[in-house]
């Protein structure tokens, strides 16, 4: 069996699975936001449900609409203080407590290796990043869970993806995955596991491959994963004590596909609109001009990806017609970056630096497009209307291509800029 | 299961964010999201629907976030089914947890056009477009999803089965 096919297999208390199989299998932890969650919450209730399963293995994190913008949104944020105190959830991430659902679920320790996760949101296959299966759900499917502890699945076929060689000066693991999302295309892997090998994966850090398992579900992905190593156990230190093994693929594992990809060449990767399979080498996008540069999200809101960014920017000053907004993805990643003076960095060269949301990236607010106008943004979806106006236009690219576009006015190939 | 209506065309890779736009999401009303349905392609959506009508679209309806507001929008501006060639993941599981009725069905686009009038039989996976006299074969769902669409959705399912 392979990595995904073991998991499955664990928590359904089988000896073995195989594709296309329907399974009913345990939860190890389920997370909802401030989104999804009032849902979930009022389909737990007419479900008839009164208490959950098991209040420590359920996370609730408000990361949407944080602050609340609106009315509407701080009374989502209240049924879900309200269900937490109920039900007794201690994991519950109030405004600046947290930051990024799937960000603080990681680096909070509720992530181990070879663990079974659903999250209402679909980026919740960013856990395989430690070798867990990470999945995302809906809110009606959540109440089910919350009531019962177990979901079925269809253990899904999967895709091997094996990348070797070293990524180039300011190619990072975005430009990768935008690469591997415009190979396989929007609908290429519906259903389909991603499991991502070979030597760029193992060199790459957690950090890297959060950002490769975030994009799995562009491609239409059940979920993405790399086998857990000592990288990931000497990251878990201090978190999370794990005293389980670590599964892995055995050497005759099946696989539906096998891709190879050879990351000596590649050059800088951008998505263009509106569609996220739609990508082009940044050498055909260059000199298009931008009215806004976005840095942070799920998938590149992280440390090294702040300061990335920022030693592209240092000294110099964002281009007089972009608004560059950076948030970082967490109160933790704020906190080391305030600390490492990175933020002031941002500042300093004229940055709106917010506190962690998932705001832009969707369109709820801080940062909303206008009609016509332009974005490069560090996030994952540029779909039509994704940050606000339905005629603006994203451009997805890596934290290094964000900032030298921010500078340049225009998209820009970062190894173009002085560093 | 048998539902009929008017086909209502789209085509590839129909994301969530078109289905209902973000800044929607902080409403749970279902009214309230019904009215902004498939805004994003098509502003006159909600008042087409009201008839009651089949969407029929490509590959990948459905794809992006796993908000369940896009079936909730598209079911209550009162869309009987959607018929795709493919259906992302989450939607997919996501509409038939909310009751909507959802069928894959490989070259579907090729035979229906824009109003056609379709008749989807969900125990048998087939639409028969009726102003054809053409039958369609789709990929028929398994029993237990289809009891969950008989009973209205997952919440009446687990509601029924408890009370049993």
């Amino acid at each position: 069996m392979n990595i995904v096919e073991k998991i499955l297999a664990r928590a359904s208390g089988r000896k073995e699975v195989s594709p296309g199989e329907i399974v009913e299998a345990e939860v190890d932890m389920a997370m909802v936001n401030d989104i999804t969650g009032p849902l979930a919450v009022e389909a737990f209730r007419k479900m008839g449900a009164e208490k959950v399963w098991d209040p420590e293995k359920i996370v609730v994190v408000l990361d949407h609409q944080v602050p609340a913008e609106s009315v509407n949104s701080a009374n989502l944020h209240k049924i879900m203080r309200a269900f937490a105190d109920e039900q007794g959830i201690e994991k519950f991430y109030d405004v600046g407590v947290g930051g990024v659902c799937h960000q603080v679920m990681v680096e909070d320790g509720h992530v181990t290796p070879g663990s079974l996760i659903v999250g209402a949101d679909s980026h919740t296959c960013t856990y395989g990043a430690l070798g867990a299966f990470g999945t995302g759900i809906g809110s009606t499917e959540m109440a089910a869970v919350f009531a019962t502890g177990k979901l079925w699945f269809r253990v899904p076929e999967t895709f091997k993806i094996e990348v070797n060689g070293q990524l180039q000066k300011l190619v990072t693991p975005k430009d990768l995955i935008l690469y591997i999302v415009g190979m396989i295309k929007a609908d290429g892997a519906i259903y389909k596991a991603l499991e991502f090998t070979g030597e760029t994966v193992s060199n790459m850090s957690i950090s890297g491959r959060m950002t490769l398992c975030n994009m799995a579900v562009e491609v239409g992905a059940k979920t993405g994963i790399v086998e857990a190593d000592q990288k990931v156990l000497e990251y878990l230190k201090g978190r999370f004590e794990s005293k389980s093994v670590l599964p892995s693929s055995d050497a005759d594992a099946e696989y539906e596909k096998t891709f190879e990809i050879d990351a000596n060449g590649l050059e800088p990767q951008v998505a263009t609109p509106y569609s996220v399979d739609n990508v082009k080498p940044v050498s055909e996008v260059q000199g298009t001009p931008i009215d806004q540069a976005f840095l942070g999200s799920c998938t590149n809101g992280r440390l090294e990806d702040l300061e990335l960014a920022a030693r592209l920017i240092e000294g110099k000053r964002v281009h007089k017609n972009v608004r560059f907004i950076v948030q970082p993805a967490s109160r933790k990643v704020y906190l080391e970056a305030l600390r490492r003076g990175i933020i002031e960095t941002f500042l300093r060269a004229g940055a709106y630096v917010g506190g962690p949301s998932c705001g832009p990236c969707f369109g709820g607010h801080i940062g909303v497009l206008g009609s016509g106008e332009v974005c490069i943004s560090s996030s994952n979806r540029n779909f039509r209307g994704r940050m606000g106006a339905k005629d603006g236009k994203i451009y997805l690219a890596s934290p290094a291509t964000v900032a030298a576009s921010a500078v340049k006015g225009e998209i820009t190939d970062p190894r173009a800029m002085e560093v | 299961m048998e539902v009929s209506g008017k086909a209502v065309k789209f085509g590839d890779n129909i994301d969530t964010d078109v289905i209902i736009p973000g800044k929607y999401l902080v409403y749970t009303d279902p009214k309230e999201l019904a009215k902004h349905a498939m805004e994003g392609v098509r502003p006159d959506f909600y008042k087409v629907a009201a008839e009651g009508v089949i969407v029929v679209a490509g590959r990948n309806f459905g794809c992006g976030s796993s908000r369940e507001h896009a079936p909730i929008a598209l079911r209550h501006a009162n869309v009987k089914c959607v018929v795709a060639e493919s259906f992302a993941r989450i939607f997919f599981r996501n509409a038939i947890n909310i009751g909507l009725p959802v069928l894959e069905c490989p070259n579907i686009v090729d035979v229906v056009e824009e109003g056609d009038l379709l008749k989807v039989d969900l125990e048998k996976g087939t639409v028969l477009v009726v102003n054809k006299n053409r039958t369609v074969k789709g990929v028929r769902l398994p029993k237990f999803i289809l009891e969950i669409l008989n009973d209205g959705g997952l919440i009446e399912h687990v509601r029924r089965k408890l009370s049993k």
